[in-house]
């Protein structure tokens, strides 16, 4: 995704922030909804559940547009984060029979200091160049490890490849992706 | 100076003891359940380093839900719920944010609204001046709760049946790994044996995660642990 992109979807993050625009958040509902859904399916949730999770974070998308600051992420990035929130807590939501509006309960709250969000910009793109240097496999492995949460055994099943090689090339591929990372000045915790 | 302000319990210094990426990554990808999230949430909210590497991984996720082509899943139906909703301006009322001016000075944020929903702080005894509260959630896969040590005592010597995560929220404890202090997280295996002990100067609060009850070496401690709830 490049730049462009990016700001288009800021601007219609805006437009539907400002000016309650419905074709501007039709256009990001085509968009995300099918992404956000595919997403939590590949993470073995019920498609029931799947659907549910869409509606509730682009129902936050429609109420809480005007809370995304596109300098401090992309919009993916946000919506992932939204989804992953609602998530972790939807069982908890579900006991207590709560219509919870308020802003995802897991998100660390603190207010980003003026330097934080340069450093997230720079983030952002660093991960996305860091990324586009890796071998296509590798990426391929990260995605399957970290964002679909697949085991080892599983990711060997699915690739064919044996349980040694997989577990040998994550490593491999989270350890090339850190090191691009750190080399372009993502701190880390050590 | 934000930091310095949530970690104000006397002691000033940064934190050592922090989550592994494994779990962080986990965490980010939401594969990592409710119990273990509340720990991780509120460790995030007192170490600024693991918030890095974690707004690095959702970089990374945002990154992959862009590059997915979406084609396999149908949201028609989906599509209709919410422009209905949305249509019959049911959605528009937004409830105003709480936003707290004034951050707790032990509980950070995500881990004091679970304490609110379930009441508000009850500490309940479990002799010799320790006391817990057990911490509700909708994940039956762990026990969460908040563990008060006296200043000075052990908690008594126990293994793990699985893992076990404790984030110092005041004072400060010592086993024979290190000691941690506010902010500091512990994450035990069964590999680990140890007696934490809470250091001399405050009473040391504690949030715990587990996944299976603690085995504890004394055989009193074993006779007793169900009337605990440990």
């Amino acid at each position: 995704m490049d730049v462009d992109a990016r700001q288009h979807f800021a601007d219609l993050a805006a437009a539907v922030a400002k000016n309650r625009d419905k074709a501007a958040f039709a256009e990001l509902f085509d968009f995300f909804a099918p992404r956000l859904k595919s997403f939590l399916m590949r993470q073995n949730a019920g498609a029931t559940e799947a659907e549910e999770l869409v509606q509730e974070v682009m129902v936050i998308l429609w109420q809480k547009a005007h809370l995304y600051s596109p300098e401090k992420s992309s919009l993916s990035t946000w919506l992932f984060r939204i989804a992953r929130n609602r998530r972790i807590d939807a069982s908890r939501r579900r006991r207590n029979d709560e219509l919870d509006a308020n802003e995802p309960l897991l998100l660390p709250t603190a207010p980003p200091a003026p330097d934080d969000v340069l450093e997230n910009e720079d983030r952002e793109q660093i991960v996305r160049a860091a990324l586009s240097t890796l071998p296509a496999e590798q990426v391929t492995l990260i995605r399957m490890a970290f964002f679909f949460g697949q085991s080892h055994s599983e990711i060997s099943a699915a690739t064919g490849l044996p349980l040694g090689t997989v577990k040998s090339r994550i490593r491999l591929a989270f350890g090339k992706l850190k090191t691009l990372l750190e080399k372009n000045g993502v701190e880390s915790a050590g | 100076m934000r930091e310095t302000a949530q970690r104000a319990s006397g002691r000033n210094q940064m934190i050592e003891h922090h989550l592994d990426d494994d779990i962080l990554s986990q965490y980010s990808a939401g594969t990592l359940t409710e119990g273990w999230s509340i720990a991780v949430a509120s460790h995030l909210a007192l170490c600024p380093a693991c918030r890095s590497k974690v707004d690095m991984l959702d970089s990374l996720g945002g990154y992959f839900l862009e590059a997915d082509d979406g084609r396999a899943s149908d949201v028609s139906k989906s599509w209709e719920a919410v422009k209905a909703r949305i249509d019959a301006g049911e959605v528009d009322n937004v409830v105003p944010l709480k936003v707290r001016s004034v951050p707790d000075r032990i509980y950070p944020e995500p881990l004091k609204r679970y304490i609110e929903a379930a009441g508000g702080l009850r500490w309940k005894r479990l002799g010799s001046g320790a006391a817990q509260m057990l911490i509700p959630t909708g994940d039956a896969t762990t026990t969460v709760r908040l563990l008060k040590i006296p200043a000075g005592q052990p908690v008594p010597e126990h293994s793990h049946g699985g893992l076990e995560l404790t984030l110092v929220l005041d004072g400060s404890f010592s086993d024979e790994v290190a000691t941690f202090g506010r902010g500091d997280i512990e994450m035990a295996d069964d590999n680990l044996t140890h007696q934490p002990k809470a250091d001399l100067d405050k009473d040391c609060i504690c949030l715990a995660v587990t996944d299976a009850p603690l085995r504890f070496k004394s055989r009193f401690m074993r006779l007793i642990q169900p009337l605990l709830g440990i």
